[in-house]
């Protein structure tokens, strides 16, 4: 866990390129076999190798959550994670979650037509993340009250500002104790 | 982000031998950190040796009724362990105080220590940094530095190297609880206490903390008390989630009846390290819980603090903040 | 049946359905065979220029296709003109890679173009440069003395500058009883909309000299705009190229002009003849337009009775060295509020900066934000209740253009909103009221917001399918375009929502303005309701040619649309289908173009403004300072409200930003470099979930056969506009502090 303490080096070298590895992701269900330098993120690897665009880029640091994906049904932000390091691992993205209905047909997951009545979003950039974070908060099972909606889902931004209506989405899912205050 | 190499490590004595051949190689566990700071090109190893598979991911009893921490726990699975949340209520907090959900499902406990210090010059290469650049100059001290630290910032030569501060909650209610942290490297295992992990800048800013080259961190282990009864973690930042700390304190009290026996008190956000004071939480020792008791111990945790500016606030936020923190843990009103 | 109207219901967003599922697309996400990344390299000087630009570490870099620098761009457009946007402020444009001058921190000066967006970045972190640095300009305060009118252009029709005094301010001032003089501060802010600035063009090869189609998706509020820029400054004919935007991931201004990655994908996509995407960082996204920092100086004087009898409102805010942005700021004091004396001054300071451009509510917020926190201090002073002390000086004329107002129901919002938030039961006394440690205050503050309309055109076509398909080449950043635009034409034309679609977001379409300052509903909603009453003229007269036709005697204005038939009026069940309408066109979709024009004869004679009152609850940490916003409640007159759940959202949105606006948002400048130090999402604060709790929404009744056909007024600026200012009246009511320097955070409350 050392990190580069002590300066690195300057790399005198040549620049060249790292060598590709062979990752296996179980995407949405499918696995899949990709040929990756490991500087590839998780992130760039389902928009950019695997064309899963409903993923977003907001910062690219860890700081906005739009890339915020379910990793064995956990959520985490695909940015900060290299793609090499979740081999072997089921990734759940915005794509993979709606869910069969009693025919067998594709039906939207809970949260998603939810999003859809309570208008819990605008520009819709950040809404694919919300709504995988939202579910992994579900999953997680540590809310009692719209506060805790609050606090759980900080990890997203949405500059279009529709927290309220996000909160009233998740809550008609969840259906949790109304706030203490 | 540089090119690099990338080994999974599938053993503790691999990933020591990995790391032992090659200096510039770095572990990486949850990359919530170092990822960041390669993609910002500060960090540049030219390995990167994966330790997520190794087998450090358990929450154990240790012998003496304390606790140990996998060093690959995540932060979440730790904040809400049943032993943690019952018997380290303080850390569960602190924990929770921290990033985002996201992150800390990523980021594990041992990482949680390495991070590196929050400073907007060390994270953007077209400034100086002595941290990044030994020698090149503090852009902080006679700039933007509204995050900064107050305490600890002298060098043996007397000019200020580094005024960065450490950016991790978890590490301060750890130094509250004076956890202890296990390490393993190529001259074989060793303990190191909390309070001696992470250093002071010095003349040597570049430097976070005493691990030694090729060291990793195997667990982190919390003594027997965790002041459960009487605690508080208080983080104040500028908004109300997702954001580093201002300042925050962490209060831990052990009381008799309305008698203080035992006090720490850990501040975050105003140092190079999370900051600690045994002889001014000896002050307590014996002592009514009360706001005037607090305020002097608070005045005298701050004893030599200096702002540089637009952080010369936090000096009285952190006095006013331990002894809320205190009045807190201590239950009073 | 259909369920009309549709106008003035809470339907949900039509596409909805696209963003969550992931489907819908932003100008990143276009794949096409052999794309080519581009990343873009930054200045890290402020002023001075590039000596040597040392690329042949990255070119040497396998995968990497080419270097772009000011020493290598292809010949382009000489004349500035070219460079103009459709939102350029007078001066001269900033052109990326123009020569080796360095004009700003962090301006663009390389492109890496790769093969991996991984390769780009990491050759793009082996360019080193070397710089002849001279000293900057970037602190406003230290050279406010420099301060000076703007020049003016074009952007200055829809921005005037401050009238010529009016009365005798300081006369009437020094003779006020209750007088009231400050300073308000803020910094820079950066618009910091989700998505990052991308463009994607795909080229295809062509023949001839012409040299290939480009297809440019584009972040942008106006691919009109873009497609103007793009063309004129890589000289490509208009036949040859095509913007397409059809989802966009929050603007608030940002993409009013045509930002970097435009001018840089296209000119790599030109010269090497590929395919070609360029993503800004979020770093980058600090490094163009911002809303500027201002000072402004409110004074204000006052009866013994409370009437306001001077004004005088001065800002000078920062601009670029090479044009001059401008805002309204001080003019709303002088639109709002009766005094016969009234002096207005705007000025501005060059600095090193990129310059500024429209941020939400651009200079209305920031006017506001001051002058409605001096109105409170003037009302306290008065020993009048604020609410009062605006409706005791409330105007129905606007006495600035001494017009009346097309319509103005701000005092039913002042009524509703104080009912709603319970204001009377606020105990008047600063520092009165608490719980625990928290300090409770209740502020409040008047919004108001030009409802502006502009020209622009749409097309309509019934399908051979009977289904109606409109579109107009017009954005939607979030604000609910398609849903809204959807319901107008469904309403013209008698449809249902499902035989409806509406399209939005490409150069083949019918031109429209760009998405800003409120007027997109207005705008291209007459736009819309005029091309489908043209189409419905156009089907009626194919209706009375076919044969046996019903209507063969009838005039158009006997006859309705509705449930997708013409009927007579008189006689319902005299109906023809407009399926068999378009069936009898010879099997081709039955098409109609127009523009819808703002009836200016008729606009000129009004002052047409959106108002609001806006009430916001704050606690205060009496030691601590932290401050939280517990509630806001904020009344909007804003004309007629097409879809009250889109609408709501609006506000809403604006709310959250008024939060950001008041308590956390600042680009803070270390003036060492000139450069923006928290340029990144941890350490520029925006207001994130757990900083919002209770917003309420109260659209008041207002209508208005004036500003428009549809008498409608715009919300995506006056929802934000008095937020501030009520937050900080509230942070005032709460400790009997004014912080007067935005944000309010906590240090300045210690």
């Amino acid at each position: 866990m050392t990190l580069t303490e002590k300066a690195a080096p300057p790399m005198k070298q040549p620049p060249s390129l790292p060598a590709m590895h062979t990752v296996k992701l179980t995407v949405n269900g499918t696995e899949t076999e990709l040929q990756l330098a490991p500087w590839t993120s998780l992130l760039d690897a389902l928009r950019e190798y695997m064309h899963l665009t409903g993923t977003k880029k907001g910062c690219d640091h860890g700081q906005c959550g739009a890339c915020t994906v379910l990793v064995n049904g956990k959520r985490i932000n695909a940015c900060l994670t290299l793609a090499i390091m979740q081999d072997g691992n089921e990734i759940t993205t915005i794509e993979g979650l709606s869910q069969k209905d009693a025919d067998g047909k594709d039906g939207l997951h809970p949260i998603q037509q939810a999003f859809m009545d309570h208008d819990a979003f605008q520009c819709g950039y950040c809404t694919p993340g919300q709504i995988c974070s939202a579910v992994g908060m579900m999953n997680e099972g540590h809310v009692k009250t719209a506060d805790d909606i609050r606090e759980l889902m900080s990890g997203n931004i949405c500059r279009c500002g529709a927290y309220t209506n996000i909160v009233d989405a998740i809550q008609s899912v969840m259906n949790p104790q109304p706030d203490a205050a | 982000m540089n090119s690099f190499a990338y080994t999974r490590a599938d053993g503790v004595t691999h990933a020591v031998a990995e790391r032992a051949d090659e200096s510039t190689a770095a572990f990486i566990a949850g990359g919530t950190n170092l990822i960041d700071l390669m993609k910002e090109n500060v960090a540049r190893p030219t390995r990167l040796i994966d330790i997520n598979r190794l087998p450090l991911t358990t929450i154990t009893d240790t012998e003496n009724g304390g606790l140990r921490l996998g060093a690959l726990v995540t932060n979440a699975d730790t904040a809400y362990d049943d032993k943690v949340a019952k018997n380290y209520p303080l850390l569960a907090e602190a924990i929770l105080a921290g990033a985002s959900a996201q992150l800390r499902n990523m980021a594990t406990d041992g990482g949680n220590l390495m991070q590196r210090t929050r400073c907007y010059y060390f994270y953007d290469l077209a400034t100086p940094c002595n941290k990044r650049e030994p020698g090149s100059g503090c852009s902080a001290i006679n700039g933007y530095n509204r995050i900064h630290a107050i305490l600890g910032t002298g060098s043996p030569t007397g000019d200020v190297q580094c005024i960065a501060t450490h950016p991790s909650d978890m590490c301060v209610a750890l130094a509250a609880l004076e956890a202890t942290v296990q390490v393993t490297g190529p001259d074989g295992d060793r303990t190191i206490p909390f309070a001696e992990f992470h250093r002071l800048p010095g003349d040597t800013p570049q430097i976070d903390n005493t691990l030694e080259a090729g060291e990793l961190i195997t667990a982190i282990d919390l003594p027997a008390n965790g002041f459960s009864k009487n605690y508080a973690y208080l983080k104040l930042r500028d908004r109300a989630s997702y954001a580093f700390a201002l300042v925050s304190v962490a209060a831990a009290l052990e009381m008799e009846g309305e008698t203080i026996v035992d006090a720490r008190i850990a501040l975050g956000g105003v140092a190079h390290k999370p900051w600690r004071r045994p002889e001014v939480e000896a002050m307590l020792h014996g002592k009514s819980a009360s706001n005037d008791v607090f305020q002097t111990v608070a005045d005298a945790m701050l004893d030599g603090a200096q702002g540089y500016g637009h952080n010369t606030f936090k000096l009285e936020l952190a006095k006013r903040a331990i002894v809320r923190a205190l009045a807190q843990a201590a239950k009073l009103n | 049946m259909t369920q009309q109207p549709y106008i003035g219901k809470p339907i949900n967003r039509l596409d909805g359905l696209d963003k969550v599922t992931g489907k819908a697309k932003y100008a990143a996400e276009f794949d096409t065979p052999d794309l080519l990344h581009g990343y873009v390299v930054n200045s890290t000087i402020a002023k001075g220029k590039i000596k040597k630009i040392n690329t042949q570490d990255a070119l040497s870099l396998p995968g990497v296709v080419k270097v772009f620098t000011h020493e290598n761009r292809p010949k382009l457009a000489w004349f500035d003109i070219n460079y103009k946007d459709q939102d350029a402020p007078p001066g001269s444009p900033f052109r990326p890679l123009r020569d080796a001058k360095i004009r700003y921190d962090a301006q663009p000066i390389a492109l890496v173009i790769a093969e991996t967006f991984e390769v780009a970045r990491y050759a793009a972190s082996l360019i080193t440069v070397e710089y002849e640095q001279v000293a900057h300009l970037s602190d406003l305060e230290a050279n406010r003395h420099k301060a000076r009118k703007a020049s003016s252009g074009m952007a200055t029709l829809l921005k005037p500058p401050p009238p010529k005094p009016k009365g005798n301010f300081e006369e009437a001032f020094n003779a006020a009883p209750h007088q009231v003089t400050a300073e308000y501060v803020h910094g820079m802010e950066h618009h910091n909309p989700m998505e990052m600035f991308a463009t994607t063009v795909v080229f295809e090869k062509g023949r001839g000299k012409s040299g290939g189609k480009y297809t440019v998706y584009d972040k942008t509020q106006g691919v009109t705009n873009s497609i103007l820029y793009a063309a004129q400054v890589f000289d490509i004919p208009f036949k040859n190229i095509r913007v397409v935007s059809p989802y966009v991931g929050g603007g608030f201004g940002s993409g009013l002009r045509p930002q970097y990655q435009l001018f840089m994908a296209m000119l790599a996509a030109q010269n090497l003849k590929r395919s070609v995407k360029v993503v800004l960082t979020r770093q980058q996204m600090f490094s163009f337009g911002h809303r500027p920092a201002t000072i402004q100086t409110v004074a204000l004087g006052a009866s013994a009775e409370g009437d306001m009898t001077a004004l005088y409102h001065s800002a000078v805010s920062e601009t670029s060295q090479f044009e001059d942005y401008t805002e309204v700021v001080v003019n709303y004091g002088g639109m709002l509020y009766p005094p016969e004396n009234v002096t207005l001054d705007h000025q501005l300071v060059p600095l090193d900066v990129s310059t500024p451009l429209d941020m939400r509510a651009p200079g209305g917020v920031t006017g506001m934000s001051a002058l409605e926190c001096a109105v409170d201090e003037l009302a306290f002073k008065a020993g009048i209740d604020p609410v009062e002390f605006r409706l005791q000086n409330y105007t129905d004329r606007d006495p600035l253009a001494d017009l009346p107002y097309s319509s103005k129901e701000l005092r039913e919002c002042f009524r509703q909103g104080a009912e709603r938030f319970g204001w009377l039961k606020r105990n008047p006394e600063p520092r009165s009221m608490r719980d625990g440690h928290q300090l409770v205050g209740g502020g409040m503050a008047t919004g108001i917001w030009e409802a502006n309309q502009m020209p622009a055109r749409a097309e309509a076509a019934l399908l051979v399918n009977g289904k109606l398909r409109v579109s107009s080449a017009t954005a939607d950043i979030g604000t609910g375009t398609y849903t809204i635009m959807t319901q107008i034409a469904a309403d013209t034309l008698g449809m249902s929502l499902d035989d409806v679609t509406f399209k939005l977001g490409d150069t083949d379409m019918p031109a429209a303005p760009i998405q800003g300052g409120s007027w997109t509903a207005a705008t291209v909603g007459t736009a819309v309701k005029t091309v489908c009453e043209g189409l419905a003229k156009k089907l009626f007269k194919l209706a009375r040619k076919m044969p046996d036709s019903p209507f063969a005697s009838a005039l158009f204005d006997e006859v309705v649309f509705a449930d997708k038939m013409i009927q007579l009026k008189k006689d319902s069940l005299m109906a023809v289908s407009l399926q068999s309408v378009v069936d009898s066109n010879g099997g081709a979709a039955v098409r109609h173009t127009s523009t819808g024009f703002p009836n200016i004869l008729k606009q000129r004679k009004y002052t047409r403004s959106a108002h609001s009152a806006v009430f916001a609850e704050v606690t205060v940490d009496e030691d601590l300072g932290t401050v939280r916003v517990t509630r806001i409640v904020s009344a909007i007159a804003g004309g007629r409200i097409l879809n009250p759940k889109t609408a709501r959202s609006q506000i809403l949105g604006g709310m959250v930003w008024g939060i950001g606006k008041a308590l956390e948002e600042e680009s803070v400048m270390d003036h060492q470099f000139g450069r923006i130090m928290n340029h990144n999402l941890a350490e520029y604060h925006v207001a994130v979930n757990a900083d919002v709790q209770a917003l309420d929404v109260i659209f008041v009744e207002e209508h208005d056969d004036i500003v428009n056909p549809l008498g409608v007024k715009g919300l995506g600026e006056i929802g934000l506009v008095g937020v501030p200012a009520a937050i900080a009246n509230a942070v005032f009511h709460a400790t009997g502090k004014r912080i007067r320097n935005l944000p309010i955070t906590l240090d300045k409350l210690l």
